[in-house]
């Protein structure tokens, strides 16, 4: 019997994982994707929002702001990429009125750093925004980060301090018994005396799996454009769109790994595997985001990708203990949901511990060593890593400098990677602007030993028919 | 190990062979060849069809063979070449010689010192990302030369049921090969009204197989969540818009890719050199010396060729101005004209050309924008006539290769313009 499962391993299942293996608590994480972060954490804006946001009072503005405050800490005691790159909040409008709401409304949900510019200096910033900018809310404290990195690095950091992950194990149903739950999955059922639904768009389905209260989880659909890496940003800050009549508008960011996002589109779809990206979806991206941005390298696309953002009904955050005892619901969880994560993690904790006493312990870890990356290394610690490791002296992917050192680590360390997928949002092998043209042979190779598969079997995603973590 | 060289080669492809030859046989013993693959050859080794070599050596060759050849002959000059080694800067120095950063487990992180760097680095292929193709993303996609690597190299099983996107050379090629495989081609669909793949590629790779060629054709979605599953095929007008209602359902387990070579030019653009967008290669001059002094680039990473052989010959030439820069300096004096792509030319290689360094032979090389029939290939600089050559047809797939003797341009003054002059039929 577990004390805790949790349903879902993305960014707010792992982060309540972390914070839950701080105490005497036995916690199983399962999930239907053979790995971590494979639903909606890993197809977003990438983006620590600062928080004016969410309607002060909500928990999505508790949340958000407490997020953003945890996570420089934790990105440095559990290696993960941040960056506090600013954000502005263009507003196209003579009438700046709307930008004045948000910064008071910032301010209310306890937002530093925050200043209205005029479109001069929000340019004098940065220059490629367009002349048609009026007004700029300025936003010191938004940041961007590794949305993969941050998950894993919860991950294996709760595995580490005594969690266990079931992957691969889809949740059929659950039964509700006199001591607790019995969560049926398809690679067997686990026993719990407590139950916390992080199950993203699934949150509905697993919900009513225990539940007779109405939840509906809708997905939302969003479209994103990714530029090559620059050698000069086109911007460094994070441009968004003050929500006009027009709709919410369009983010262009530079990304932690030095690429140009571009994106979301917003449109409600039924089906919560839809992740296909559509011509009218990227000709909307480009058009919206040109209105912010000129000289978008619209010319360098890499990649598009489709994130369903998990919406529910009452525009807010749903995390709360349900009507049947012990099973809580983290629902409803889109955006500022990966900022929100670590503090939704302290939050599940608070509503759980009010059921099962928690006792912190003594041995916990609070710090976890990511996997190296080779590029942004300086010339010396390479040469070191390399006379240590010759594995680090050998580049699979050109474009993005990863050495098979770092691959194999990915492979290697617990919770490894079995994917080609895996091994890119690990080490960002394939990211870049050939796409893994070169380096997926390679990086086949290296999976396909470690799994004792041939070459042709690995997978770019997905679940092996034979088990193989 | 020896840090200083006269002439670091970066790339051991045939480009990089070459080059390294050429520098050998004009004197120029100081060299290193840096490779990044494990072993000399670049992407001739994953090309087992035959057909090279035929201007070069008159016979027809397999790539690994047509590379082996190469190989040998760098062995036999006994001209340095280090395997594993990934370039990641090229910097010109205050001194004039230029900085090279690399990685390899033999060396750890160092950087070395040359009097003259020749960039042979080859070319990528377009990947899906960048053609913008809407739909999902699951496995089953592959650009044709990665499935080429993954079939030929790693003996790999790729897809039983295929589409091709593109009727680029490799794809062409990967058709047949796919075909001998066991695997079905449904189709190959290329966007443009005509191919950009070589006039026998299509005879002997898609006719011969009883493939058909779709012109005028694109994909417009893909489906399938983890795996492929199909293509939506859709005709393009002459804007190359999909037709709306045209859509044909292809499934499929495999989608490949052959849409366009890109020049890999991150290091060139890091060492200041200027790019040609047109070619996404360097400028170049006659020397096939790019803006920055004693830097020069050859071969696909200077524009795509279609046959090795005249990659092969380019690289030569670099080698050998590399050799004769690293021993005389760049030649001062003559008068340096532009060469500019008039009317139906895309671009040129060189882009400008100074009278003093010209040799006996000079080579102008370009691609028409589009099919000609019964035209006339005219240079001209100024209002003088340079030279006029018939041509039944023209197309934009094959690389033209004009030479002109150096009396031709010895003493022009004014610019270059190569062009198509079309003739009333």
């Amino acid at each position: 019997m577990m004390d805790i499962v949790i349903i879902g391993a993305g960014a707010v299942g792992c982060a309540a994982a972390m914070e839950l293996s701080k105490y005497k608590l036995s916690v199983c994480v399962v999930d239907k994707e053979s790995d971590v972060c494979e639903g909606t954490t890993k197809a977003n804006s990438a983006i620590a929002h600062a928080g004016f946001d969410a309607e002060p009072g909500t928990l999505k503005a508790k949340l958000n702001v407490r997020g953003s405050e945890m996570m420089e800490g934790l990105s440095q005691k559990l290696q993960f990429a941040f960056i506090r790159n600013e954000a502005m909040v263009l507003c196209f409008d003579k009438d700046t009125s709307g930008l004045e709401v948000l910064k008071q409304r910032g301010e209310k949900n306890g937002v530093k750093g925050l200043s209205i510019i005029s479109g001069d200096e929000a340019r004098a910033l940065e220059p490629n925004l367009t002349d048609e900018v009026q007004a700029a809310l300025l936003a010191k404290t938004s940041a961007i980060v590794c949305p993969f990195e941050m998950t894993l690095a919860f991950a294996e950091n709760a595995l580490e301090n005594g969690v266990q992950f079931r992957l691969s194990a889809e949740v059929t149903g659950i039964d509700k018994t006199d001591k607790g739950f019995i969560v049926k999955t398809s690679r067997g059922e686990i026993e719990a005396k407590a139950v916390i639904n992080a199950a993203g768009v699934y949150a509905d389905k697993i919900h009513s799996m225990v539940s007779g209260t109405p939840l509906k989880i809708t997905p939302r659909k969003g479209e994103y454009m990714l530029m090559d890496k620059e050698t000069v940003p086109t911007v460094s800050r994070t441009i968004f769109q003050l929500p006009t009549k027009m709709g919410k508008g369009i983010l262009v960011s530079p990304t932690v790994h030095g690429n140009l996002i571009a994106g979301p589109t917003a449109v409600d779809i039924d089906d919560k595997e839809n992740t296909a990206t559509t011509s009218e979806g990227l000709n909307e991206v480009r058009a919206k985001g040109s209105l912010s941005v000129k000289n978008v390298p619209w010319g360098k696309v890499i990649t598009s990708f489709t994130g369903l953002r998990a919406v529910g009904d009452s525009g807010d955050f749903i995390i709360e203990e349900s009507d049947v005892p012990c099973f809580f619901d983290a629902a409803g969880i889109e955006s500022p949901g990966l900022t929100s994560a670590p503090a939704i993690g302290e939050y599940l904790a608070e509503l759980v511990g009010k059921r099962i006493p928690l006792e912190k312990k003594a041995d916990y870890k609070d710090t976890r060593e990511g996997i190296v990356h080779f590029a942004m290394l300086s010339n010396k610690q390479r040469d070191e890593l390399i006379k240590k490791d010759p594995a680090y002296g050998k580049i699979v992917c050109r474009c993005c400098t990863v050495t098979e050192g770092e691959i194999l680590d990915a492979i290697n360390r617990p919770l490894g990677a079995t994917t080609l997928d895996g091994v890119k949002r690990r080490t960002g092998a394939g990211m870049g602007r050939c796409q893994a043209g070169f380096c997926s042979p390679t990086t086949m190779e290296l999976i396909a030993k470690k799994l004792g598969i041939k070459t042709e079997q690995v997978l770019k995603k997905g679940i092996y028919e034979s088990e193989v973590r | 190990m020896k840090n200083e060289y006269g002439i670091i080669i970066i790339g051991g492809g045939p480009a990089g062979m070459a080059a390294a030859i050429g520098a050998k046989e004009a004197g120029e013993d100081d060299i290193l060849i840096l490779e990044r693959d494990s072993v000399l050859g670049g992407i001739l080794n994953q090309c087992i069809h035959n057909g090279f070599g035929l201007h070069t050596f008159n016979e027809e060759l397999t790539g690994p063979e047509y590379a082996e050849r190469f190989a040998d002959k760098v062995r036999e000059l006994g001209i340095p070449f280090e395997l594993d080694t990934m370039v990641l800067d090229v910097s010109p120095m205050e001194d004039g010689r230029k900085a090279v950063s690399l990685i390899s487990a033999k060396r750890g992180a160092v950087t070395l010192t040359a009097k003259a760097v020749i960039l042979a680095m080859g070319c990528r292929e377009r990947p899906r990302g960048a053609l913008n193709i809407p739909g999902s993303r699951p496995q089953g996609v592959y650009t044709a030369g990665t499935a080429q690597k993954l079939i030929n190299l790693e003996g790999a099983h790729v897809g039983k049921e295929v589409v091709i996107l593109g009727s680029g050379d490799i794809g062409l090629i990967m058709a047949r090969r796919m075909t001998l495989e066991g695997a079905h081609v449904a189709a190959v669909a290329e966007l443009m009204p005509y191919s950009s793949g070589l006039k026998r590629n299509i005879v002997q790779c898609l006719d011969d197989y009883g493939i058909p060629l779709l012109l005028s054709h694109t994909v417009v979605d893909i489906k399938g969540k983890d795996k492929l599953e199909g293509v939506y095929i859709a005709e393009v007008d002459e804007k190359r818009t999909p037709i709306p209602g045209s859509e044909v359902y292809y499934p499929c387990d495999t989608l490949l890719l052959s849409c366009g070579l890109i020049p890999e030019n991150e290091l060139t653009v890091g060492a200041g050199v200027e790019i040609d967008p047109r070619t996404n290669g360097a400028y170049v001059s006659e020397s096939l010396e790019t803006n920055v002094e004693g830097v020069f680039s050859c071969g696909n990473v200077l524009h795509v060729h279609d046959l090795v052989d005249f990659v092969s010959e380019e690289s030569k030439r670099a080698g050998a101005n590399a050799a004769r820069y690293v021993k005389q300096g760049r030649k001062a004096g003559g008068s340096t004209v532009n060469v500019s792509a008039g009317n139906g030319v895309r671009y040129t290689v060189p882009s400008k050309i100074n009278t003093n360094a010209l040799e006996e032979l000079n080579h102008i090389r370009f691609r028409v924008t589009g099919v000609y029939t019964n035209v006339s290939i005219v240079i001209t600089s100024g209002d003088k006539e340079i030279l006029r050559r018939k041509s039944r047809i023209l197309v934009p797939s094959e690389m033209l290769d004009i030479i002109l003797k150096r009396d031709k341009l010895a003493d022009i003054t004014d610019d270059l313009k190569v062009y198509i002059e079309e003739v009333e039929s």
